[in-house]
């Protein structure tokens, strides 16, 4: 059963679904609607039954493989295969898309095509995530890389919010554009010093790229980790961010952070660290230096905001530095607590997005001194946005905690004080997150908002799988963590990094061990 | 071999006349029969009839021309580079083959794009001769009187740009140089609206080309003065050795170096690279908007062609002396016309900016000077040239009201994308093309010349150039953001319904970009050089196997 090419059906589907939505008429868009949705279904099936399949230790790396030649002038393959870090994002991915057409199935109505271009384009980008995540060659991964910028363009320039959209989605390109450029040089680089794309011949200790000169190898690794710093993204060439998620409907937004960002940071921990392990080691402390930069920074002007949308995406940005502290540290609990972080936080900024998205629907507004008291009317509204604004903050049984208490640890043993300038990150998420559920749910209900409805059975069929799986993994990790832990292995192998031995005493030992 | 002594024994000739493979220039000849044939329809057959005529005769000829065109693959000698016609004066060689289809392909598209015709209005002028704005020019228009005579023009001008890249010595190419131009120049003028803009623009075109063909000529005076012939072969043979049969210890050396200097200027500005680009946006706007479409591709394959040939094969030694010349020119032409075109308010400047930023691109892959350089260029070009007649067809389409004159104001175009979604799913398409993202030919092309230029460790160069991408990228972005994300404006433009001709050369240009980005590799893997393979191998560059 294997050898059924799971990965092509798990892109294709959504991208014929694509197709199918578009050539619909205008005057079906109900129909539309439903084949949108029955597709993301679909694809969240099949990658369920694939990740049924998946085992995960003691197997090949990359399972589910299919290797094509593409264009053979250029050594180009169609290549696909998971390990379990992408395995976890493409499940990820699959879960939260048809949470997002749910969570739209009405956002679109006012449109001039009501929104049948918008599901099409979801289905699109669908396939493009899937297929960037699950590509084992260098030059697909790029394809897919570049190529998923379109449909967010046009969903935030054609279907986004508020005047600056148009500006908001050049921003967005041309950010995303530039990096993705400076990438491709680094892309031809790989084929040029290493003469091949399949991702499994460019790692490990026989990597066609172990012989180049060091400086060539760092140069290579820049253009690779610029592109990934922008998606992700880091400060300072985060700004991109901020806007687009702030003119963008808030189904898009979900996507934008909460999936297309992690493209960044799975390339760091997939491309840069594995591929140019040398220069990797060589750029620890750059990097965990912006990351710190990032966490606090982020959640500063986090708190500065005065529209929910901007503020989240600020989160956002303090917590990529979270992932991609992790990420650096090279040790196995920070990056196996940054492969959790990239799943968690898409559920936590996904269900904060969505909440935000259901106010919209009511007030049209994402301005934070338009709510009050909003508790009062719609309790469950309400709560939904309290737990995973809590899940954003990390609190203890909620699963961003288990992978933020990764990273700290992994951090620690890296070196103290990044570990403990990270942690003001936290104390400054429990102030944005709370002050902002204060100003918005708490108080007395002002006239305006007296008609508030609470959530429609839709919206919280929406919702409530993203709670769920917040409590669950936040309660029970384990399974995320067997799958994800092989790989981080494998990766630590090839980097050719050990963790450091524990320095003091025989009980810090078994308090870590517990967590792994 | 034959020594330059021979070559120049003229009654040797004389005596033994050179038996010529007709067969394999009969691609060349049919084009250029058609075209003396289109004189003579000009002067027997009645006006009425005239163009249906011209037309069917000029796309069965490109049509004939192109199959002989694969036919006359077949007859190229197995491990061999090619065959030197006409004591080698044409090269008929893989890539020479290539770029003559691809001219054909691209002429044929731009054919069915000149003879678009709307209730009765062309894109030319209905009476050259006649002053704008003149009584005698409205009662032509009222007569419905047409230039038929842009036909064969354009014939005389496919033929030179078959010719242009097969050269096989400095004088037919600067024969063909002349065929090609002439014919342009005058097709520049014919333009139907704003004819004063055309006729300063084709005055610009033809007072520029001819300051260009001169310096190409006085350069070809100094390489014969270097080397003592005129042939390729012979004067690589010359650059190899370091002199000629005049300067046998050496000295010719600043002959060469002017030379190739000269003779460069001739072939950049054809190319339009700066700092010899000036007339291209002029020419763009000015001319018809089917004949700039003509020049935006076929002229552009046709010139780097030539481009090719003559600094791979008869230059190709002496690599160490130009490479630094065109790097510079090569980063002026990704930069100076990026920056530039940022500020166009006028969608024909705009893409005329932009197809000099792309003449740098595939400069990139020229001063790699490498097999994979090569191709990396004829790929690009084909992709390119597909693209961007697509392009240009749309802006035929765009007007400011029924029958009126095209839009080419960009900030007319707000909200084309919600009025004529098709249309302008194309141009997006074509745009993102130029941008060169992925699934699209652009990007197939893009990687193509940056890996050859790469490989030949010009890796500064394709930092610019991926630079210089982002800057373009920012113009592009900005068509598709007046086209979908805005509203459309009161008194917006009008899209006229394309006809079966326009429609066609739309549709194969968004078929051709799709297919050469997504599949490539029947183009790659067959149609152009292979890498590992000798220059030697694929361009022709002795005169051995002369026929």
């Amino acid at each position: 059963m294997t050898d059924f090419p799971w990965l092509t059906l798990a892109i294709a589907l959504p991208a014929v679904g694509a197709a199918a939505v578009a050539s619909l008429p205008r005057e079906r868009i109900e129909t539309a609607k439903r084949v949108t949705l029955g597709a993301t279904v679909a694809t969240l099936l099949v990658v369920a039954v694939m990740a049924a399949q998946f085992t995960p230790a003691g197997a090949e790396r990359l399972q589910f493989t299919e290797v094509y030649p593409w264009i053979p002038r250029f050594g180009v393959n169609y290549a696909v295969g998971v390990d379990g870090i992408a395995l976890v994002l493409i499940l990820m991915s699959a879960v939260l898309v048809p949470l997002v057409v749910l969570a739209a199935w009405r956002e679109n109505d006012d449109t001039p095509d009501g929104g049948k271009g918008y599901f099409a384009l979801i289905l699109l980008l669908e396939a493009m995530m899937i297929g960037v995540f699950a590509a084992a060659d260098v030059f697909l991964f790029y394809v897919f890389f570049e190529a998923m910028l379109i449909p967010v363009y046009f969903m935030i320039g054609r279907y986004g919010r508020g005047d600056q959209r148009r500006a908001a989605a050049v921003k967005f390109l041309l950010f995303s554009l530039l990096g993705g450029l400076l990438m491709l040089v680094s892309v031809i680089g790989v084929y040029v010093y290493g003469g091949t794309f399949l991702w499994s011949e460019l790692v490990g200790s026989e990597s066609a790229l172990a012989g180049i000169d060091p400086m060539t190898a760092r140069w290579l690794f820049l253009g690779f980790f610029v592109a990934f710093a922008i998606k992700a993204p880091m400060w300072p060439v985060h700004s991109w961010l901020p806007a687009a998620a702030g003119s963008s409907r808030p189904g898009t937004a979900v996507l934008l952070v909460g999936v297309l960002d992690k493209v960044g940071t799975y390339g760091m921990l997939r491309y840069c660290l594995e591929m140019f392990p040398g220069a990797a080691t060589w750029f620890i402390w750059p990097v965990v230096v912006l990351s710190l930069v990032s966490i606090v920074y982020g959640a500063i002007l986090a708190i500065a905001q005065s529209d929910m949308m901007r503020l989240i995406a600020y989160t956002s940005v303090s917590h990529f530095g979270f992932i991609t502290l992790g990420v650096f540290v090279m040790t196995s609990q920070g990056q196996s607590g940054a492969a959790l972080y990239m799943v968690n936080h898409g559920f936590a900024t996904g269900a904060l997005f969505l909440v935000v998205g259901f106010l919209v629907a009511r007030q049209g507004s994402t301005a934070i001194a338009d709510y009050r008291g909003v508790q009062s009317r719609a309790p469950v509204l309400a709560g939904v946005f309290l737990v995973s604004g809590l899940a954003g903050l990390a609190l203890p049984g909620l699963s961003p905690f288990v992978s933020e208490f990764l990273v700290f640890i992994g951090t620690y043993a890296f070196h103290p004080v990044p570990a403990i300038i990270a942690s003001i990150g936290v104390v400054l998420a429990a102030l944005y997150i709370l002050w902002m559920y204060q100003r918005t749910m708490t108080g007395p209900l002002p006239e305006g908002l007296s008609r508030l409805r609470d959530l429609s059975p839709r919206e919280t069929l929406a919702v409530a799988p993203l709670i769920a799986l917040l409590v669950v993994f936040g309660v029970y990790p384990q399974p995320l963590l067997d799958v994800v832990n092989p790989a981080v292995e494998a990766t630590m192998q090839s980097v050719g990094a050990t963790d450091p031995e524990p320095a003091i005493g025989e009980a810090e030992t078994t308090a870590e061990g517990d967590h792994e | 071999m034959m020594s330059s002594a021979q070559l120049m024994a003229a009654p040797a000739i004389t005596q033994n006349p050179p038996e010529i493979d007709y067969w394999l220039l009969s691609p060349m000849l049919v084009v250029f029969g058609a075209a003396v044939i289109g004189v003579l329809i000009e002067a027997f057959v009645p006006t009425a009839r005239r163009r249906a005529v011209q037309l069917g005769l000029a796309l069965a000829a490109v049509g004939a021309a192109f199959v002989l065109t694969i036919l006359i693959t077949g007859s190229l000698p197995e491990g061999e580079a090619g065959v030197g016609v006409a004591f080698g004066s044409v090269a008929v060689d893989p890539v020479s083959v290539f770029l003559q289809g691809t001219v054909l392909v691209l002429g044929f598209i731009s054919l069915l794009l000149i003879a678009e015709n709307r209730s009765g209005e062309s894109a030319f002028a209905a009476q050259a001769a006649a002053v704008p704005g003149s009584e005698e020019e409205r009662e032509h228009v009222m007569a419905g009187s047409q230039h038929t005579e842009v036909y064969p023009l354009v014939l005389f001008a496919l033929l030179g740009m078959q010719l242009f890249p097969a050269a096989g010595d400095f004088l037919t190419m600067f024969v063909a140089l002349e065929v090609m131009s002439l014919p342009l120049y005058l097709l520049c003028g014919l333009a139907r609206r704003r004819r004063l803009f055309s006729q300063e623009a084709a005055v610009k075109y033809f007072l520029l080309g001819s300051f260009s063909s001169a310096f190409f000529l006085f350069g070809i005076a100094m390489i014969y003065g270097y080397a003592g012939s005129v042939s390729f072969a012979e004067v690589a043979a010359a650059v190899d050795e370091g002199g000629g049969p005049l300067f046998p210890d050496g000295g010719g050396r600043p002959l060469l170096l002017l030379g190739i200097g000269m003779v460069a200027v001739g072939l950049l500005f054809k190319v339009g690279a700066v700092p010899f680009h000036n007339w291209k946006p002029d020419v763009y706007q000015g001319a018809p908007t089917p004949i700039t479409a003509l020049m935006a591709s076929c002229t552009l394959v046709a010139a780097f062609g030539a481009l090719l040939r003559v600094f791979y094969v008869p230059f190709g030694p002496s690599a160490a002396d130009w490479a630094p010349m065109l790097w510079v020119v090569a980063v002026l032409t990704m930069v100076v016309a990026a920056v530039i075109a940022v500020t166009q308010r006028d969608i024909k400047r705009l893409l005329a900016y932009s197809s000099v930023v792309h003449a740098g691109f595939v400069l990139t892959a020229v001063v790699a000077a490498s097999p994979e350089g090569l191709a990396g260029a004829m790929f690009y070009l084909a992709a390119y040239g597909f693209t961007t007649i697509g392009a240009f067809a749309v802006v035929t389409l765009v007007r400011t009201h029924e029958n009126g004159p095209e839009a080419n104001e960009l900030s007319q175009w707000a909200g084309l994308g919600r009025t004529s979604p098709l249309l302008a799913g194309s141009l997006a398409l074509f745009l993102l093309a130029f941008a060169g993202i992925p699934l699209t030919s652009g990007f197939i092309g893009k990687f193509a010349v940056f890996e050859a230029a790469m490989a030949a460790g010009a890796t500064p160069l394709v930092v610019v150039g991926v630079l210089s991408s982002a800057v373009t990228a920012f113009f592009y972005v900005r068509i598709i953001v007046l086209m979908f994300f805005t509203e459309p404006a009161e008194g917006g433009p009008i899209v006229v319904r394309a006809g079966a001709f326009t429609g066609s050369a739309i549709a194969i240009g968004v078929a051709a970009t799709f297919l050469l980005g997504v599949f490539p590799s029947p183009v790659l893997d067959n149609l152009v050089p292979q890498p590992g393979q000798q220059q030697s191998e694929s361009l022709l560059s002795a005169v051995e196997g002369e026929r």
